[in-house]
């Protein structure tokens, strides 16, 4: 599903530039749930913006769905986006004029499909995260948890090959942190490739597959206890 | 263009405008404000226009009056300080060397007399004047008739009134017509009550009596005060006053460069003046409306571009989830023009609502100041349109700023 060969990419600042990823080899299959540990700086958020086409890399090479990514211009990284991938970011990134409902509707928007049928999909999503009884609450009138349920059912509406998490529970306490983890278990256990990224070690543990990074190189990549037991 | 007519374009931008409620104010204050001025300025232009119009409506405005003095200058042996008359052959020689040009010609003769009816009396200016008047100056009638040919031709003892001479000499409810009044102690009958008048009057209140009357009553010969001459159309009224004083001075035997011989006035230029300040006004009018308008438009751009800073993340996200930049750009010109048409229409509509509060504060009645106030639709289809077509390439700047942010760095937590 995602395969990434001796990946480099680095940073200008000023007259210098920072070389964040120092050839970075993974190969995620498809039904995967892999979680990226590191630091902050170790490079994990740019792995994911990469692998999420929202950045270009310098070097190497990345296939995505088998396709190789290169000379991405804006109009088919925006279409390949929403096609293959759904994101989920610590800071829930819902639009704070829409309601639930329309939130999780915005990436049919994008994807030309017609309002109701929008709408009919995003509710089905909705009551899949448990909150269909608040589709049409505005995002400041959720709590945190219901929030990034509520992006988590937006990520998944244009069922993409693979989500994209990025720190999903950094903004969260433990008891909704383990809710969502489970909701990306039930996701992945449907057969949705995951990939999340965290800082946490309980929140990596949920996961079947850790990466850990450290200054821009793979330092150790294991299964875990989950992992194995499948 | 089909993206114009889908639902979902307009629910999109209905969510944007109504989440930034204060910008969506202000940017169409902005516009209002430009395309408001332009209204107003251009009604309340063509209402004072409209006033002049009708301040000058029932006088001729091509009109020249012309009288005698005292000469200046010694010529053919006479001294200087020579008074003299002009008199009707003076008339025959005008009409018959200017037939071309001049269209209306009245001599007149006046002076002040008591007036008296019953046990009423007061003093009133007495005109012997030519039926020709009436269309020189025009008179509203509200009783009777002005003076004919007929009174002329067997210097009837006739006289026409004002309203206000009415209400001090007759009775109320009294019919005047056929009432004798008498002026100098000669009973003449009442053939005609005029109303006053809104437009200027050069004679007052005023009692009009045949010129032959006149003649005969007051031993005038062929002598007369003053006469008024009208140019016809397309002929140059400064060019015809000086022709004409020329000619005088030749059968009246004055030096040519006599200054000071023949008075005269010329209401077309004067008018003319006044024209050519309207003119001034209206350019005016446009200049500051559509310079109103187009700092507007730069108002739209300018906050349309704090806006899309504002909502870089907002972008963001929509990026992330597939929204391509054609996608973004679109959004946000299709925002600036919704944006500059609501804000022009709401222009218009309080513009014309003002006008017609103009209209019915000053635009009414006998002094009305400003008349029909109004600006015409073309007038207004353009500068709507212009609004639109500047509101859709001041929306291309922030449309393209939107789409240069790389998505990544609108989503970069802060």
């Amino acid at each position: 599903m995602i395969r990434i060969e001796k990946m480099h990419k680095s940073y200008p600042i000023g007259k210098d530039s920072l070389h964040v990823l120092k050839g970075i080899d993974l190969h995620i299959k498809e039904g995967e749930f892999v979680s990226i540990m590191g630091s902050s700086g170790s490079g994990k958020s740019t792995l994911l913006n990469i692998v999420g086409l929202l950045d270009i890399h310098d070097e190497g090479n990345y296939y995505l769905n088998g396709e190789l990514i290169k000379d991405m211009n804006e109009k088919k990284a925006a279409i390949l986006r929403n096609k293959f991938l759904g994101f989920v970011f610590q800071s829930f990134n819902l639009i704070s004029y829409k309601t639930a409902l329309e939130n999780v509707a915005l990436p049919l928007y994008y994807k030309g499909i017609n309002r109701k049928e929008r709408l009919e999909i995003a509710m089905d999503y909705l009551d899949k995260v448990g909150l269909k009884q608040w589709a049409n609450h505005l995002p400041n009138e959720l709590s945190g948890g219901q929030k990034q349920r509520v992006a988590i059912a937006r990520a998944l509406v244009t069922k993409p090959k693979v989500v994209l998490a990025d720190e999903p529970t950094g903004a969260l306490d433990s008891t909704t942190t383990d809710s969502v983890m489970d909701l990306l278990k039930d996701i992945n256990d449907e057969g949705m490739t995951v990939f999340v990224i965290t800082h946490e070690e309980e929140v990596a543990e949920q996961t079947k597959r850790i990466v850990r990074l450290k200054d821009g190189v793979i330092i150790s990549d294991e299964l875990t206890n989950i992992g194995k037991a499948v | 263009m089909n993206f114009l007519f889908e639902a979902d374009t307009w629910q999109e931008i209905y969510g944007s405008i109504r989440k930034n409620k204060i910008r969506t104010v202000i940017t169409i204050i902005g516009v209002l404000w430009g395309i408001f001025l332009l209204v107003v300025l251009l009604g309340a232009a063509r209402g004072m226009e409209n006033g002049f119009k009708k301040i000058f409506g029932d006088f001729a405005t091509n009109s020249v009056f012309v009288w005698t003095q005292a000469t200046d200058t010694p010529f053919k042996g006479f001294q200087k300080g020579r008074t003299f008359r002009l008199n009707t052959r003076d008339i025959e020689a005008l009409k018959s060397e200017y037939s071309n040009e001049i269209e209306l010609l009245a001599p007149r003769n006046q002076t002040n007399n008591l007036i008296v009816h019953d046990f009423r009396s007061a003093s009133y200016q007495v005109s012997g004047d030519y039926p020709v008047l009436d269309q020189i100056q025009k008179k509203s009638l509200i009783y009777g008739r002005f003076l004919n040919e007929n009174d002329m031709s067997s210097a009837a003892k006739v006289t026409v009134i004002s309203e206000e001479m009415y209400k001090q000499l007759f009775d109320k409810n009294e019919i005047p017509i056929g009432e004798y009044i008498k002026i100098n102690s000669i009973n003449y009958k009442v053939i005609g009550v005029y109303g006053p008048s809104s437009a200027i009057d050069l004679d007052g209140d005023t009692a009009y009596i045949p010129f032959t009357t006149f003649k005969k009553v007051y031993n005038t010969a062929n002598n007369i005060s003053w006469m008024v001459i009208t140019a016809e159309e397309g002929v140059d009224i400064e060019q015809l006053e000086k022709d004409v004083l020329l000619t005088l001075k030749n059968l009246h035997k004055v030096h040519p460069d006599d200054k000071r011989a023949f008075g005269s006035f010329n209401l077309g230029v004067q008018i003319a003046k006044f024209t050519g300040f309207l003119t001034g006004m209206q350019f005016l009018t446009w200049f500051v409306g559509i310079a109103t308008l187009i700092a507007g438009v730069f108002a739209i751009g300018n906050i349309l571009l704090i806006t899309v800073k504002e909502r870089t993340k907002e972008i963001g996200i929509r990026r992330a989830l597939g929204a391509t930049p054609k996608n973004i750009r679109q959004q946000i010109i299709l925002e600036s023009v919704f944006l500059t048409t609501i804000a022009g229409m709401l222009g218009i509509i309080f513009g014309g609502f003002v006008l017609f509060l103009i209209d019915w504060k000053f635009g009414q009645g006998e002094d009305a100041t400003l008349i029909n106030p109004t600006v015409n639709i073309p007038i207004i289809m353009i500068a709507f349109a212009t609004l639109i077509v500047l509101g859709t390439l001041i929306g291309l700047i922030p449309a393209h700023m939107a789409t240069v942010v790389k998505p990544i760095e609108a989503l970069r937590e802060e």
